[in-house]
């Protein structure tokens, strides 16, 4: 096996017993991208000197008895997190030449804990997608079928978590973008609970639901992560105060044929509908019985208002865009239309050059949204129907412990299929608005495959919602969810 | 209700948005069916419904107000990305 192919876990017993080094690691993956990423475009920007220049100090670290979860470990990251000295995009036109001058509260963290930053991966511009298609700087390539998207927004991160050109990335979710494509390139995609995870350094796009996480190859890795990037933060006043679990720990199973004995899986009838594809949701029962078949317990449930958590996301999220987004005036950094006449046409005209389509869009989106005579009617509105979103998690986990869905209705779309429908790319979202309405933890693991043209197969994913800083649980039970599809269903 | 071509113009005035005369055609026929889609959120009756206004659960978070001096590099380098005249960021005329 070549060592970019490694888990976290895999790795690190290695890099400990001494059998390998971070710099063969680090190399491995840096090689790998080289051979593999002209095709599939995952990353907008790699450190090659920066990285190697890591990987020596972590190999130091680990020769002087250091030991750590990621000392030594290569990784990729969102390119809307700030990593000082490099270029911070966000994947738009308007940042093009941007340098980020302080890192994000979770590259310091994985800094101190000596893993290996090797560059940055590509997004929907600004977050704002679910196919990676509308980065300003070229799509990205499911690496499972090369003519289909990766998902979105974290597209980049995912994509290369799946080709093993890192051991782990970080992706950001905001309405699935963490979770969506983790289903669709058939790798482990964790989106902690609101404030579980510090957003200083991550550029806002939805302040209300914004959260960063891991995608890695098993759920371990995951768990392995978020232990080092959970944790509150005095630059981000939304963190959550509660202690950071022992999540690797907490995975580990009793001594029993039956480890989830007792515990109670719901089962939401709102996510099993026509729409869904009939093969995904025969994946994501068999992963119910393999559930079952360790002592839980399964149930179904129903959260009533589950078809309006997309029509509310669509409407929260672009008027927190419209205001996030007003920073970008083309004054004191990014791309500057320095002919305009006035202040009024310089804002304009840098605005219109540096933002994409879809960017714009949901820029006016909100900006409707919240104009005079419209506030009560959309705004106002949508945060009272996300009220009863977030009653009926609450009611339900009165109830049942965890909630077992499909991540996507579907498996990978093709490229530039629905590109041009607005709407169409919305509903991606379908299953995945909810948790990130309510600021709940859920994870996406590799459920199996189904079938597509030609003798084809793709990947789906099965998810896990769980109640507020329930991280621990969730893991404990991907772990059994995901056991025998993880990095095998290549 | 449909959004005239002039609503879009003015939407775009108020987002501070140049669009192309191609954008403004496009942008009021897909926002359209978005809002329409949207609109489905009337069939729920929110009367005595508190909105939401946050999800941390957190309530007054406080920390000193004492002033910390941010690295000075870091600084620098923030400072750079924009253009400056005389160590200050230079912005076009307001007046």
């Amino acid at each position: 096996m070549k060592l970019n192919e490694l888990t976290i876990q895999e790795a690190r017993a290695k890099l400990d017993g001494g059998e390998i080094s971070a710099l063969d690691l680090t190399r491995a993956c840096l090689a790998r991208i080289k051979e593999a990423d002209m095709e599939i475009h995952a990353c907008l920007s790699v450190c090659e000197p920066e990285a190697l220049a890591a990987a020596a100090a972590a190999d130091i670290r680990i020769k002087a008895g250091e030991t750590g979860n990621l000392l030594g470990i290569p990784y990729l990251c969102k390119d809307n997190i700030m990593t000082k000295g490099l270029k911070t995009t966000a994947a738009s036109k308007i940042l093009e030449n941007y340098v980020a001058p302080y890192d994000a509260t979770v590259i310091k963290k994985l800094k101190e804990a000596g893993a290996v930053l090797l560059g940055k991966t590509n997004l929907d511009e600004f977050a704002h997608g679910a196919s990676t298609e509308s980065s300003a700087y070229g799509l990205t390539k499911n690496p499972r079928d090369l003519s289909r998207v990766p998902g979105g927004s974290s597209g980049g991160s995912t994509a290369a978590v799946a080709a093993d050109m890192c051991l782990f990335a970080l992706g950001s979710d905001t309405g699935g973008s963490i979770r969506q494509p983790a289903s669709f390139c058939g790798v482990v995609g964790l989106k902690p609970s609101y404030g579980r995870v510090s957003r200083s350094g991550l550029l806002s796009m939805t302040s209300s639901t914004d959260v960063i996480g891991p995608l890695t190859k098993t759920v371990e890795d995951a768990a392995l992560v978020l232990e080092i990037i959970a944790g509150a933060d005095e630059r981000d006043a939304t963190t959550a105060t509660e202690a950071v679990e022992h999540y690797r720990q907490k995975m580990i199973l009793s001594a029993t044929d039956k480890p989830l004995s007792g515990l109670k899986i719901g089962w939401p009838k709102e996510y099993f509908l026509k729409e869904l594809d009939k093969e995904v949701a025969a994946r994501v029962r068999a992963g119910a019985e393999k559930l079952k078949a360790a002592g839980a317990q399964l149930m179904e449930v129903s959260l009533p208002y589950t078809k309006y958590g997309v029509p509310v996301y669509y409407l929260v999220t672009p008027s927190e865009i419209s205001s996030n987004l007003a920073r970008f005036d083309g004054i004191g950094w990014g791309l500057s239309k320095n002919e305009a006449k006035d202040l009024q046409e310089f804002y304009k005209s840098s605005r219109g050059a540096g933002f994409g389509a879809e960017t714009k869009r949901r820029i006016m989106l909100g900006t409707y949204a919240l104009s005079a005579g419209y506030y009560d009617a959309y705004y106002k509105k949508a945060q009272q129907v996300r009220t009863l979103i977030i009653n009926d998690f609450q009611r339900v986990f009165e109830k049942v412990d965890l909630l077992l869905t499909p991540t996507s209705p579907h498996p990978a779309f093709k490229i530039g299929q629905q590109i041009n429908d607005p709407l169409a790319m919305y509903l991606e979202d379908i299953f995945v608005t909810g948790a990130s309405l309510a600021g709940l933890p859920a994870i996406s693991v590799p459920a199996g495959t189904v079938a597509a043209e030609a003798g084809k197969s793709l990947p789906v994913g099965a998810q896990l919602i769980g109640p507020r800083l329930q991280e621990g649980l969730i893991l404990k039970v991907a772990g059994i969810l995901a056991a025998t599809e993880e990095r095998h269903a290549k | 209700m449909s959004i005239t071509r002039e609503e879009i113009k003015h939407i775009a005035e108020l987002s501070r948005l140049d669009l192309t005369a191609e954008e403004t055609e496009k942008f009021g026929g897909q926002l359209d069916l978005i809002l329409k889609y949207i609109g489905r959120l009337n069939e729920v009756d929110t009367k005595k419904i508190i909105p939401t206004a946050q999800v941390s659960g957190l309530v007054d978070v406080w920390r000193a107000d004492d002033i910390r001096e941010w690295d000075k590099e870091e600084v620098r380098a923030a400072l750079e990305q924009g253009e400056l005249e005389g160590g200050q960021i230079k912005v076009k005329r307001v007046l």
